[in-house]
């Protein structure tokens, strides 16, 4: 087990060397390189000063590395806008989206499970074909639509429920968290809800398909001619069975849920990063795209690597097969 | 694959599914009124300079300064929301279909191949494809029209990098399932070329899961897009999407003019939807584990 | 003499297909002692497998037992509430399935699979529970069982998997055991060695066994009687011995001479001309008919089931003792 995971960490680090060089010359070696760095607007002799500085004047090769060198320091460059270092500024807003994300996650496959499991069970059932079709909304319809559609009915129609922000915040472990107040939940909702229906939909499809099929197995079928009740049947076969592909799932969700927050957190004027990346692609802030694109394929890398994980620790299987 | 008598049984099961008949009725009967946009629209969109300004955020049924009727309101702009419905339909079918049929072509060859010629080719495209996959499209797109600027073209080029990488791992999947059976070794032993081999004899086995993934594309093209628009990334002021018509609508809801923003939305919401269901029939269909 | 284990009387299952309706068991009436081991023989769709299940109650929608009785113990089985039936399930009949790889769950170990068979009908604390469980592996022959306890399926070989499945299917003590078909995905040496198992188990703990299968040696090792199917129906039953060495059903004869074991070497194989008629258009009269080489105008009209002693046939042909009709 212990060789499975550092032979995945590598693989992971590798890959992150890989997303790292990709980045570089994207950014770095697509147009001027030195407005990466400067604002457009600095003058003849600060330009002339950052170009020692980070040693543009250097072979490529060269450059890569104190990319890389200052990338390890943690110096990603001063943010144009906000005039701060990057890395503080992401750190500012990132548990204001971490806290939204989470919430949507988690939200969504403890709802979305059961449901769907459910439709597995009984498909032909009313409950059941409501449930898929609300599904089959929740995954085609854009989130910003929906984002739309629940402002308007809850806060312009309705009134119940704020149309934006952030709520009241607590601090607790030295980050400001807005699920400690009530207010906060008040603000957290909708954004929460918004981003979570594609994630429930999609939740809700797995589980139904998942159950379906293996409600029709021999394993059922047995576990049925030993005389064991529906419900053990359901909670310690069947989901333990689904369990694979929708952690699976959830894991390449995740980061998918983290980019859809960008959408959802601009409708919402949720303060969090992905109001930041939209706001930095409109004002041109190339020091900050180019640190949330790091952050986001480091998080994607982190996650692929706690979901071959979990994978191994699921399926008894697996380990055997990469030792 | 006798394909007519294949297609024949296809249809009569697909119509015997009422919803996924109306879904693709709906589909078709928006692509009829998109693509005659110019012809039944009562105004053209895209002229800046018939657009009068007190005609601005209109409610419903408004009879404006051209002399007709504004069934569905106009927007900030002054524009009938109708008529810039219409072309936003328009675009956005363009758009989503030009992108998911380009990323059809280069996402299965590409797949294809590597399935094809194996070893170390394979092993490097589809590590590069695995790698592109864990992204989430939405990024790649936003990246990328970050990066490209507002366009047409643009937009279809940041949809299409976006979406190929799904096709090409469909078809490395399906094609790596055809390359060991025997009409290939077959063909290649005649000797036919290995292009022929791949494009004419390998492709058109693999059909099923490519179409059942276009289909899904396609809907998701629209919805990037869409979404694109409405951040500001996508298309320009001057060919308004649906998404854009949206996002200009939105500061207006709140205080309770809501056509501008709800009208391009339930239509943007149709066509996705009917596509899905389509979509959904299509692939309950080919799929082999559901043959009763 | 007492009552029967169990006695089957008229079972019809179907299944409503979009095809039509599928027979899949018309009319199948006989009746199992406590600790005798009968084997119900019939090619693939011949519907003896589901006549296995619908005593379980195990038929899958869109198939449903129609007609008929079930009588376990004297208790009927049909119409029985569910959550009655599944209490009988496992603690008064169990079923062995064909493919131990697909009824073992890959991703639990086989200790939790057997403690869940186990604490559906009894409450016991885990450690008696494992106790239990361990004592049927030894039983079944499963060495070191205490550790194998926590190990996984795919640590089994296949016939140590069908075992496993032999085992939970005894945790209970149930009286009678169905058996589908469960030596026939395993290699030959170890199909011996189950059936020679499987009878001094039963033998010990005086467990019922109805024994599926499509291969006629196998079962004739084990069972002390024979029933024999045909689309649906029984066509013929009877002692193994006697229906083995003077069949009386010209289908049974067809079976025997098929076997490879009695055909002469470099010969070709005897077979049966034709196939069995679809479920779901059977024809009028005798199912057989059709490929019957004594078959005439008679064999129109359904054959009812005749009983001579303890031997019973349903032909209006029947072979005589030198197997001529």
């Amino acid at each position: 087990m212990l060789g499975f995971v550092i032979q995945r960490f590598l693989q992971a680090l590798v890959v992150m060397l890989i997303i790292s060089l990709l980045v570089f010359c994207g950014v770095y070696a697509v147009g001027n390189p030195i407005d990466v760095l400067l604002s457009p607007d600095a003058t003849q002799q600060i330009r002339e000063a950052t170009i020692k500085a980070y040693g543009f004047d250097q072979p490529l090769w060269r450059q890569y590395f104190d990319f890389l060198g200052r990338l390890g320091r943690g110096d990603f460059g001063r943010s144009f806008v906000f005039n701060m270092p990057v890395l503080e500024l992401i750190f500012s807003r990132l548990p204001a989206t971490l806290e939204l994300t989470l919430a949507a996650v988690i939200g969504a496959t403890v709802l979305g499970v059961p449901l769907g499991m459910y439709a597995g069970y009984r498909p032909d059932s009313l409950v059941s074909k409501t449930i898929m079709a609300v599904s089959i909304l929740g995954f085609s319809v854009p989130t910003f639509w929906i984002g739309l559609v629940l402002i308007f009915t809850f806060a312009v129609i309705l009134g119940v429920l704020p149309a934006g922000g952030r709520g009241e915040t607590m601090r607790l472990f030295g980050i400001e968290w807005s699920i400690l107040t009530a207010n906060g939940w008040k603000h957290l909702l909708l954004p929460a809800l918004n981003l979570s229906l594609f994630k429930f939909a999609m939740m809700v499809r797995l589980a139904r398909a998942g159950t379906r099929e293996i409600m029709l197995s021999d394993t059922v079928k047995f576990a049925r001619a030993a005389g064991i009740s529906e419900w053990t049947i359901l909670s310690r076969h069947v989901l333990r069975l689904i369990a694979v592909p929708i952690v699976t799932v959830f894991g390449l969700e995740f980061g998918a849920t983290l980019a859809f927050a960008v959408v959802t957190e601009t409708i919402f004027s949720w303060p969090g990063i992905g109001k930041l990346i939209i706001d930095s692609i409109s004002s041109l802030d190339r020091p900050v795209m180019v640190a949330y694109l790091m952050l986001v394929a480091f998080l994607f890398i982190a996650i692929n690597f706690l979901v071959d994980l979990a994978y191994a620790a699921l399926d008894p299987r697996v380990r055997v097969r990469s030792a | 694959m006798v394909l007519p008598e294949n297609l024949v049984r296809f249809w009569r099961d697909f119509t015997e599914n009422r919803v996924a008949v109306v879904a693709l009725a709906t589909v078709g009967l928006i692509v009829l009124l998109a693509l005659a946009a110019p012809l039944i629209a009562p105004q053209n969109p895209y002229d800046l300079a018939r657009l009068v300004l007190a005609d601005a955020r209109r409610p419903p049924g408004y009879i404006g300064a051209g002399g007709f009727t504004h069934w569905l309101g106009t927007d900030a702009q002054g524009r009938d929301l109708l008529s810039a419905i219409l072309y936003g339909l328009r675009i956005s079918i363009q758009v989503g279909l030009i992108a998911g049929v380009v990323a059809f072509i280069l996402g299965a060859s590409l797949g294809t191949m590597a399935a094809f010629f194996g070893g170390r080719t394979e092993a490097f495209i589809m590590r590069f494809i695995d790698l592109q996959l864990s992204f989430p499209a939405i990024l790649l797109a936003l990246v990328l029209a970050a990066l490209l600027g507002q366009g047409k073209w643009q937009i279809i080029a940041a949809l299409v990098t976006a979406q190929y990488a799904y096709f090409a791992r469909t078809a490395h999947g399906a094609a790596s399932a055809e390359r060991p059976k025997e009409y290939v070794a077959a063909a290649l032993s005649i000797p036919l070329p290995s292009s022929r081999v791949i494009f004419r004899h390998i492709l058109p086995n693999c059909m099923a899961p490519l179409i059942v993934v276009a289909t899904v594309q396609v809907a998701n093209s629209i919805a990037l897009e869409a979404t694109l628009s409405f951040l500001g990334l996508g298309l320009p002021v001057t060919e308004p999407s649906l998404g854009m018509l949206i996002a200009n609508g939105f500061q207006y809801m709140l205080s309770g003019r809501y056509w501008i923003s709800i009208y391009p939305g339930v239509a943007l919401i149709f066509l996705i939807v009917a596509i899905n269901l389509v979509g959904d029939q299509v692939r309950d269909q080919l799929n082999p584990r559901l043959q009763r | 003499m007492s009552q029967p284990l169990l006695e089957v009387r008229d079972l019809v299952t179907q299944f409503d297909t979009r095809a039509g309706v599928v027979k899949a068991v018309d009319g199948v009436s006989f009746s199992l002692n406590a600790g005798e081991i009968v084997g119900l023989v019939g090619e693939s769709g011949s519907g003896k497998s589901v006549t296995g299940f619908s005593i379980l109650g195990l038929v899958d929608p869109p198939g449903r037992i129609v007609s008929g009785s079930i009588r376990l113990e004297g208790q009927e089985l049909i119409g029985l509430e569910p959550s009655k039936l599944r209490s009988l399930r496992g603690r008064k009949m169990a079923m062995v399935f064909q493919d131990p790889t697909a009824t073992l769950n890959p991703l639990l170990t086989i200790g939790t699979q057997m403690r869940l068979a186990l604490t559906a009908h009894e409450r016991l604390s885990t450690a008696s529970a494992s106790a239990r469980c361990i004592g049927v592996l030894e039983q079944v022959g499963i060495p070191d069982a205490a550790r194998r306890l926590e190990a996984y399926p795919h640590q089994f070989s296949g016939g140590m998997r069908q075992r496993v499945a032999i085992a939970i299917a005894l945790l209970s003590h149930p009286a009678l055991i169905v058996c589908d078909e469960p030596t026939t995905a395993l290699d030959v040496s170890i199909q011996a060695q189950i059936l020679t198992e499987m009878k001094t188990l039963t033998a010990d703990l005086g467990t019922a066994l109805i024994w599926i299968s499509h291969d006629l040696a196998t079962v004739s090792s084990l069972a002390s009687r024979l029933l024999v199917m045909y689309a649906g129906r029984i066509i013929e039953e009877g002692p193994t011995a006697a229906v083995l060495r003077t069949p009386r059903h010209p289908y049974t004869q067809g079976l025997l001479n098929s076997l490879p074991s009695i055909a002469e070497p470099g010969a070709a194989l005897k077979q049966i001309p034709g196939t069995m008629p679809s479920l779901s258009r059977l024809p009028e009269g005798c199912a057989f008919a059709p490929r019957c080489g004594y078959a005439d105008a008679v064999c129109g009209f359904a054959p009812g089931m005749t009983h001579e002693g303890a031997r019973g046939f349903r032909c209006h042909h029947p072979l005589s003792r030198e197997g001529v009709a």
